[in-house]
């Protein structure tokens, strides 16, 4: 089967069913979003216990390191950017997403994909130096609290490197169906939400090391 | 444009516009810089530092939230507006209530003469 033919067929698809879905099956839809940000905002919390965990643990280095010792803001501004920057494009991608712009939303979406897998691969570089330096999350409480806060949040955007490749497939595979776009939207809601997170992880843990 | 692309936009970009995520970018982009810089370069008065970089985050946070979550007021943003809210203030119990707990069992509750050693040694 011709990825042109695909294409066409899910270009009509997709227009008829916008026409039937205005009323009826578009509901759904936007429960499921809504369900996703209901899930979204349950992972807030998970977030939140663990600020307020590492808010409690911040003084308690043991006679080991502190934040101040260990951090390097330029490194992370770096890694700011690159978040930053991946949810810009992202935004780009959702932006660019109509029939017959199947590979324009690909660019763009290894492009974010590109930006976050640098943002991994940056945290990691971290940690691992962190972990030779011997302020590994047993040597204090407070490194405890950070690698468990910091790594989550890594896990997360590494979450969302997985999803992003399986989107991109399923865009090449299915063209923007009903179903494909709304799982685009959770996606971007998904990507945008951890952008948001680092914010936090930047003010709380690194800067405020600083002042 | 025709109607067809009248629908299509519809449809398809029913929220948001390129210059939502440009201004949201440029705005986080300032932002950051300012919370860096302010701690980088030294740029706030002593004592002034922690208040600049929360305030800076805190405006961060509503900038993204507005254009790049698309949260607010308008009918079909409410609903996830409203449950935002209510993370927050859940968000915001949670962490002030750990701080201020903790905080009060660290100052009255600790003992105080005991060193890190001595206190490695008793158990």
């Amino acid at each position: 089967m011709s990825s042109a033919s695909v294409h066409s067929h899910h270009g009509h698809g997709a227009a008829a069913s916008a026409n039937d879905h205005a009323h009826g099956h578009h509901d759904t839809g936007v429960t499921t979003t809504l369900g996703f940000w209901i899930y979204l905002m349950s992972d807030c919390l998970i977030f939140c216990v663990l600020f307020a965990t590492f808010g409690v643990l911040v003084q308690n280095t043991a006679g080991g390191p502190t934040g101040r010792e260990l951090f390097e803001l330029p490194f992370v501004l770096g890694e700011t950017m690159l978040l930053l920057l991946s949810s810009f494009t992202f935004g780009l991608a959702s932006l660019s997403m109509r029939p017959g712009n199947e590979a324009i939303v690909q660019r763009w979406l290894w492009v974010t994909f590109a930006l976050g897998a640098a943002f991994v691969a940056m945290e990691v570089y971290e940690f691992s130096a962190l972990l030779h330096e011997g302020a590994g999350p047993g040597r204090s409480a407070f490194l405890s609290a950070f690698f468990t806060l910091v790594g989550t949040h890594g896990l997360h955007v590494t979450c969302g490197l997985l999803w992003l490749v399986v989107m991109i497939h399923q865009i090449g595979r299915f063209g923007f169906d009903a179903v494909v776009r709304r799982r685009l939207q959770c996606l971007s809601l998904f990507w945008h939400f951890l952008d948001l997170v680092w914010i936090c992880v930047f003010t709380f843990v690194y800067l405020r090391e600083f002042v | 444009m025709t109607s067809a692309q009248v629908h299509d936009h519809a449809a398809y970009a029913s929220q948001s516009h390129l210059r939502d995520y440009v201004i949201g970018f440029f705005l986080s982009l300032v932002l950051t810089f300012a919370s860096f810089g302010a701690v980088m370069l030294k740029l706030v008065p002593a004592g002034m530092g922690l208040v600049t970089i929360v305030v800076l985050c805190v405006a961060q946070l509503v900038v993204q939230l507005v254009y790049f979550l698309h949260i607010g007021a308008k009918r079909s943003q409410r609903q996830n507006s409203v449950i935002f809210l209510c993370t927050a203030g859940l968000i915001a119990i949670i962490v002030a209530g750990s701080l201020w707990v903790m905080h009060n069992a660290n100052t009255n509750m600790m003992p105080t003469h005991m060193s890190i050693e001595r206190a490695k040694l008793r158990d």
